[in-house]
């Protein structure tokens, strides 16, 4: 298709869908008025009900778990399906990724870079842990806190020692930290079908709210997403650098 | 809606059509990258925090990652094959 032939289609598919638009935007309520009625319900029930502060995470981990479970499983699935892809063509190459695994060659990165990367990696594992545990209290939660403390070992990357990063979190560390996550969700659900009737159902003690031990069975689910999610994406990235920087083929 | 949030989404939609109109796959993802930080702020005036925290991460540290690793695996064998 020429280039004029495609704007011409582009043009009048772009005059329809701005009608469109501009149709539907007249018709939206204004900016901040919220007309839904499952919002303002949870609102109103969710802390007598589950003694949560944090309503985001109250719908993701116990009001919602099980569409929390699904989307735990579509990260499972998909993670698992990269590393596949990506070990496959690994194994034509592996007697010369023991060769490379000496040669292994790094810009360098200066004293600067070095230090400041010294200095994140604990601040982005203890901010990693205190969104996890305080998943219930204040915003973050367990996916939140599962990125950010897959983000803290990658910055041994951006210190120029990838080596070391394969030599704390190795596959068998991170697979292991997948799965454990995603199993150890689904035996909360499971708990709950045994002790309250329901899959998912809190069945653990509510506690006072703003405590660290409270709203039930949401830290423990927190914690485990975040175990899961962290191990997820550190096995993605870990796998992608694997086939750039180690595997010569 | 706020002043704040306005700019924010001027911001959002500056950056974005950045990332668009750039050809070079390089210089794309740092402009992405300005892009996911633009919609951070975004969320956050918003008063989405918990949204913030991972589109920062995910946009920020994850996508660019993969994408430099992938742009360097083809680097590499372009120039292995031209060799």
């Amino acid at each position: 298709m020429s280039t004029r032939a495609r704007l011409l289609v582009f043009g009048l598919g772009g005059v329809a869908l701005a009608a469109v638009l501009a149709l539907g935007l007249g018709g939206l309520p204004a900016f901040g008025h919220y007309h839904g009625v499952y919002g303002r319900r949870v609102a109103q029930i969710e802390l007598g009900a589950r003694h949560a502060t944090d309503y985001v995470t109250a719908l993701n981990f116990d009001l919602r778990a099980f569409d929390t479970l699904g989307e735990e499983f579509i990260l499972f699935g998909s993670v698992t399906g990269v590393a596949l892809l990506l070990r496959a063509l690994r194994e034509d190459a592996r007697h010369e990724l023991a060769r490379t695994l000496e040669e292994h060659s790094f810009a360098g990165a200066s004293e600067a870079l070095r230090l400041t990367a010294l200095l994140l990696i604990p601040m982005l594992t203890t901010l990693g842990i205190y969104l996890a545990l305080h998943g219930a209290l204040t915003p973050g939660g367990g996916f939140q806190a599962g990125v950010v403390l897959a983000a803290g070992p990658m910055v041994i990357l951006l210190a120029g020692r990838y080596l070391a990063l394969k030599q704390i979190a190795p596959d068998w560390i991170l697979e292991a930290a997948d799965s454990a996550g995603a199993a150890a969700y689904t035996l909360v659900g499971l708990g709950g079908l045994i002790f309250s009737a329901v899959f998912f159902r809190n069945f653990l003690g509510l506690g006072t709210p703003g405590q660290l031990l409270s709203a039930g069975m949401m830290p423990v689910n927190s914690a485990a997403v975040a175990i899961e999610v962290c191990g997820a994406f550190l096995l993605t990235w870990t796998e992608f650098l694997d086939q750039s920087l180690l595997v010569r083929r | 809606m706020t002043v704040l949030q306005t700019v924010m989404l001027v911001l959002v939609i500056l950056s974005g059509t950045a990332v668009a109109l750039i050809s070079e796959p390089l210089h794309q993802v740092l402009v992405l990258a300005i892009y996911g930080f633009a919609l951070t702020l975004l969320f956050f005036c918003l008063q989405a925090p918990d949204v913030a925290l991972s589109e920062l991460v995910v946009s920020g540290v994850g996508l660019p990652l993969i994408i430099l690793a992938t742009l360097r695996k083809l680097a590499e064998r372009r120039d292995r094959e031209d060799a």
